[in-house]
């Protein structure tokens, strides 16, 4: 088979879109957190380290209890801890936030490291929910309607994201420290305070994301489990144009290239597996090249705010 | 109380306050590293002992301590370049990766004299390191991409680049390890090899010498050229600087390139060096063993200045050589990199402590006035 014909193959399989819906989830859940940060002003690149912070808190709860809610509970709190640094360190005392966000990426690797070696974590995914006639439409119907139950929450956490930035007066005033933080601190809002909150935001999606890995994904801890997806996530914000419409289009669309990256050898060999590693990244690369430039960034995105300092 | 004299106590107190807080921080940073140990079950002054055996006390230990540093500092003063710019380069471990494999191309396809050789292998790795951090240079400048994320994704290109070209024969794979387990380059020949000095039973490399000179050139260039000056106005302004005629395309993407060539270098070096656990002259797979990384988290702690870099890598490096002694202890030596993470993370404390407490003082100051 030749590889034109084994990309038709792959992109009409089915299988193919339940596993592009199954990354699509996990990037939503953390690039929903992570644009509303984005829109607060911070580029949070310790979501990495939440989503993975979140898997391995889900898993020991869900070790400790055999109970999924529980697990569920324990890996928003694993996501939130780690924001709680991020979101202390860089907008409470102004410590560059790439710093500190690298530095928790590391040192949140090297602990879940350690940490499953010295644990015994015995996981499992979730029963499979299937909403009944949605998931008998063909090709989409299994990828969007049948997946073990956790997966639904994305049905909540979006419209959640929308309402809060779009329809609160907090969202109104995060998306004044995005823009203009110091027009937002002079008409009465705590600037750092709306920047740490959206970023607590974020560590709640990202540990969902987190414990999504483990119960809907992949069913077992693995040090290796997030592997750049929290970065692909933040391209998908910033590939979307910091719209969260574009933003979801953009999950889609690097998922369904970490789906073919699975599903291509079993139609066509020749590709080496190195491109097909990279395949994604490269994707993600691309689709940022081609609209970066034309989307406009919440104009103090990544600028700390300190009063007096412009 | 003369003005001279509050303003001495003033400064005094001022050191006071640093050297506390930085006490403080480096203690918190110990103090949970230690309660991480002994709920898991092992004993952390054991561990303790381990990490200074291993690093400095035992035999030809500080040795190795300083190959390691060498190309951790390499990276660092990369980094320092382009953060003076104002840029935010963090993909070093794949431009260390990318330089590492172009010294090796290069390294078995020429045949001149040793010192020859050794000083084309090291262009090429620089020279790797700068195209792969100029790509991400480019993306930022042409295609509006920023580079926090743009490098970081690269990374995992990176490493599946070198992964491909370690497998193919025509590029860097090892004739006769065609078809083992794992793919190894061939082994560079003795006289391509970076010379060790041997000093009290350790055996110092030459690459030590190459980062700590090259720090210290850093350090007067940033601090007394005129390329400098407009790297850190380009940095703290890019305003100004481009007031003052400096184009931030062309002065950026110079400091893009640089900090790239420097990562690569350091991957040159970590291969003609051997040096400690370096995979002895050969290309592997995980060639760069995070020394990329490690090398950012150093410029990082140094807070951007090319001199303390230089103590900051030596540390970071012993936890990297003490690491191989605290297997013995029967704890997991992952325990370093989280020793790490957490001494990285109570180090940025203090100066943003200190940050906001000058500003509380300046207010208060105002205000005494009117």
């Amino acid at each position: 088979m030749d590889l034109v014909s084994g990309l038709f193959e792959a992109i009409t399989a089915s299988s193919t879109y339940v596993n592009a819906a199954l990354f699509a989830g996990l990037l939503i859940f953390a690039a929903s957190g992570e644009w509303i940060a984005e829109r607060s002003g911070t580029i949070n690149i310790s979501v990495e380290a939440m989503l993975l912070a979140g898997a391995f808190t889900s898993a020991a709860g869900y070790t400790a209890t055999d109970s999924f809610p529980v697990g569920i509970i324990c890996g928003v709190l694993g996501g939130m801890v780690v924001a709680g640094v991020q979101a202390e360190m860089s907008h409470r005392l102004t410590a560059d936030q790439f710093v500190v966000g690298l530095t928790l990426n590391i040192l949140i690797l090297g602990l879940a490291g350690f940490l499953a070696r010295v644990v015994d974590l015995t996981t499992k995914t979730a029963p499979r929910w299937t909403i009944p006639g949605l998931s008998r439409i063909p090709l989409f119907g299994d990828a969007l309607f049948g997946h073990p139950w956790p997966f639904f929450l994305l049905f909540l956490v979006v419209p959640l994201a929308w309402w809060l930035v779009f329809r609160t007066r907090w969202g109104l005033e995060v998306r004044a420290s995005g823009e203009d933080p110091q027009a937002g601190d002079v008409s009465g809002i705590d600037v750092n305070k709306r920047r740490r909150q959206a970023i607590y935001f974020a560590g709640f999606t990202a540990g969902l994301g987190g414990a999504f890995l483990i119960f809907v994904q992949v069913g077992r801890f693995d040090e290796g489990v997030v592997s750049g997806r929290g970065f692909i996530a933040i391209a998908a914000v910033i590939f979307g144009g910091w719209t969260l419409r574009g933003t979801i289009a953009g999950c889609f669309v690097f998922a369904l290239a970490l789906a073919l990256r699975l599903q291509l050898p079993n139609y066509y060999e020749g590709v080496p597996t190195e491109l097909l590693q990279a395949f994604p990244f490269l994707v993600t690369i691309f689709g940022m090249a081609l609209f970066a430039h034309r989307v406009r960034a919440p104009a103090a995105l990544a600028r700390p705010f300190v009063r007096g300092l412009k | 109380m003369s003005d001279a004299v509050s303003q001495g106590v003033k400064r005094q107190q001022r050191q006071v306050e640093w050297v506390g807080l930085y006490a403080a921080s480096v203690a918190v940073a110990l103090v949970a590293s230690a309660l991480l140990i002994q709920t898991t079950g092992g004993s952390s002054l054991a561990v303790f002992d381990a990490l200074i055996e291993g690093s400095l006390t035992g035999t030809g230990r500080w040795g190795l301590t300083l190959g390691a540093a060498a190309p951790m500092l390499l990276v660092a003063l990369g980094t320092i370049i382009s953060a003076r710019a104002g840029l935010v380069n963090i993909g070093q471990e794949g431009q260390l990766a990318i330089g590492a494999a172009f010294a090796v191309y290069i390294s078995f396809r020429i045949d001149g004299p040793g010192p020859f050789n050794l000083v084309v292998l090291m262009v090429f790795g620089a020279i790797g390191g700068a195209l792969w951090a100029g790509a991400a240079g480019a993306l930022r400048f042409w295609r509006g991409v920023p580079e926090v994320l743009s490098t970081l994704l690269l990374v995992t290109v990176a490493t599946q680049l070198t992964a491909y070209a370690l497998g193919r024969e025509w590029l860097l794979l090892a004739p006769d390890s065609v078809g083992a387990r794992n793919n190894v380059s061939e082994q560079l020949a003795e006289d391509n090899r970076l010379p060790n000095l041997s000093v009290l039973g350790n055996q110092i490399p030459f690459a030590a010498f190459l980062a700590v000179v090259l720090a210290l050139g850093l350090a007067f260039a940033l601090a007394r050229t005129t390329w400098g000056f407009r790297l850190r106005m380009l940095g703290k302004s890019p305003k100004a600087a481009q007031r003052a005629g400096i184009s931030q395309t062309r002065f950026g993407m110079r400091a893009m390139l640089l900090s790239g060539a420097f990562a690569g270098l350091a991957g040159a070096v970590m291969f003609a060096g051997g040096g400690f656990q370096f995979s002895n002259f050969k290309f592997v797979p995980g060639f760069s063993g995070n020394i990329g990384w490690t090398g950012l988290l150093v410029a990082l702690v140094a807070r951007e200045k090319a001199i303390p870099a230089i103590l900051v890598a030596f540390v970071f490096a012993s936890l990297r050589t003490g690491s191989s002694f605290v297997g013995s202890t029967g704890v997991e030596a992952r325990v370093t990199d989280v020793v790490e993470g957490l001494l990285v993370l109570a180090l940025l404390i203090p100066p943003a402590v200190m940050f906001l407490r000058d500003r509380r003082r300046a207010r208060l100051a105002t205000t005494e006035r009117t």
